[in-house]
């Protein structure tokens, strides 16, 4: 099975670490991520007012071009991510076209294009779950993440809005706590798992993204976990990079390191530690593997 | 009764009505959006405050307020309202009416050095298009 993939603005740079574990992950569980030729950002964020025609114009650029290739190497016909902000992005504006045809005539007549609003797209963790199965997940760990204690950390963007996105139920959701227990992590169910952890105001006021992360890990430290694990480059920044600006404020609080699912999946799959990269932590995770017994 | 004529509507509301495109009539002060709000405790103007002020064309109340820079698009708000509004549009709209006035944005040469250096680029990215103009 080989999916065109869509890697974003971030995650060739930044969430590398995200990427190359998920790559390597795909493998061990026999599919393949394509990476879409000539692809463009999707803003990273959708308009929310009414009428803005822009904000649209990128992401469906992106899954126009997705059909296409898709269509022209005999790739699945679908388009997936692992950015939970491509996901939501990208859902969104299918959702909107479907809903609304003159804003899909707009953008086509932008575009010069002739989308339909039917690209497929999929987050990484539905492909596991849909296409791939925890099961067979289950089966190929050779690494059991035993004794781990993992808050699986949604965030807004894979649930919100849940019309729009569609990934789970956004108050009960259970697909992360699903591919976690595949691995044999221990999944601690916390209070803030949909909660924000601050998200794009990181740029404008560092300290109320601060205030946000703090309260998702402070809830995930009650309910007992060891490593909050995330989906998105951005709360992955928010959430580990600014841990010592929440100490200021919050002196007893523990430090956590802040994961990426695609590192726990490949380290269970039976990718080398020593080929792990975590160059995205700022929190070093290695010593609490080793505490586990993980490394 | 009909008086003849409709009392003259504030055009600052009439913009943000339109550039929403919500409809804050809708809105019944159940405060759910504000109960959900990450930020609300930092607002001058919560998310429910600012419907209601919408509402009742507290149009100088609204242009003072500061709120809508504290808003993080989360969407918490929109997704607990009984009424199916969104509060995060209209916090939107004003945000963009400041930037359009030229009252507020953030200037991209006073960014911290460390942040552009290394936040992920869909922070940067998504910063630029919701606050500068």
């Amino acid at each position: 099975m080989k999916i065109p993939y869509y890697p974003g603005c971030t995650l060739n740079t930044n969430a590398k670490d995200l990427q190359e574990c998920a790559e390597f992950s795909a493998e061990a569980l026999g599919f393949s991520m394509v990476e879409m030729p000539d692809w463009n950002c999707c803003g990273a964020s959708l308009p929310l007012t009414a009428n803005s025609a822009m904000g649209y114009a990128g992401p469906t650029n992106v899954l126009i071009g997705a059909k296409e290739e898709g269509q022209k190497e005999g790739l699945e016909d679908k388009l997936v991510t692992l950015c939970a902000v491509c996901y939501n992005v990208l859902k969104r504006t299918n959702y909107a076209f479907n809903k609304d045809a003159a804003k899909l005539d707009t953008i086509n007549s932008l575009l010069e294009s002739d989308y339909k609003g039917d690209t497929n797209v999929v987050h990484f963790l539905e492909v596991l779950r849909d296409d791939i199965g925890f099961d067979k997940v289950k089966e190929s760990v050779s690494k059991e993440l035993k004794g781990l204690k993992v808050a699986p950390y949604y965030g807004c963007f894979l649930l919100r809005p849940h019309e729009e996105v569609g990934l789970d139920d956004p108050y009960a959701p259970t697909i992360f706590e699903g591919l976690l227990k595949s691995l044999g992590c221990e999944v601690v169910d916390f209070s803030h798992k949909g909660e924000c952890c601050g998200s794009y105001s990181a740029m404008s006021n560092a300290e109320n993204a601060a205030e946000c992360s703090f309260s998702v890990i402070d809830a995930a430290a009650a309910a007992g976990a060891d490593v909050i694990a995330t989906t998105c480059p951005l709360c992955q920044y928010n959430l580990d990079s600014k841990q010592a600006m929440m100490k200021k404020n919050h002196g007893d609080m523990k430090e956590m390191p802040i994961i990426y699912f695609t590192q726990l999946l490949s380290m269970a799959l039976g990718k080398d530690i020593g080929k792990i990269s975590f160059k995205s932590n700022s929190i070093n995770p290695l010593p609490l593997l080793k505490e586990k017994g993980l490394v | 009764m009909h008086s003849g004529h409709e009392a003259a509507k504030d055009e600052y509301i009439e913009q943000i009505a339109e550039l929403s495109g919500e409809d804050v009539s809708l809105c019944y002060q159940c405060g759910k959006c504000t109960a959900g709000c990450p930020m609300a405790e930092k607002m001058d103007l919560p998310p429910s405050m600012v419907m209601r002020y919408m509402q009742m064309e507290h149009s100088d109340e609204l242009k003072k307020a500061t709120s809508r820079w504290d808003c993080i698009g989360c969407l918490v708000c929109g997704s607990r309202c009984p009424k199916l509004c969104n509060p995060a549009a209209v916090m939107e709209a004003l945000r963009q009416e400041d930037m359009r006035k030229g009252t507020r944005s953030e200037e991209i040469e006073k960014l911290p050095v460390n942040f552009v250096k290394n936040a992920p680029q869909q922070a940067l990215v998504s910063g630029f298009r919701k606050y500068v103009p």
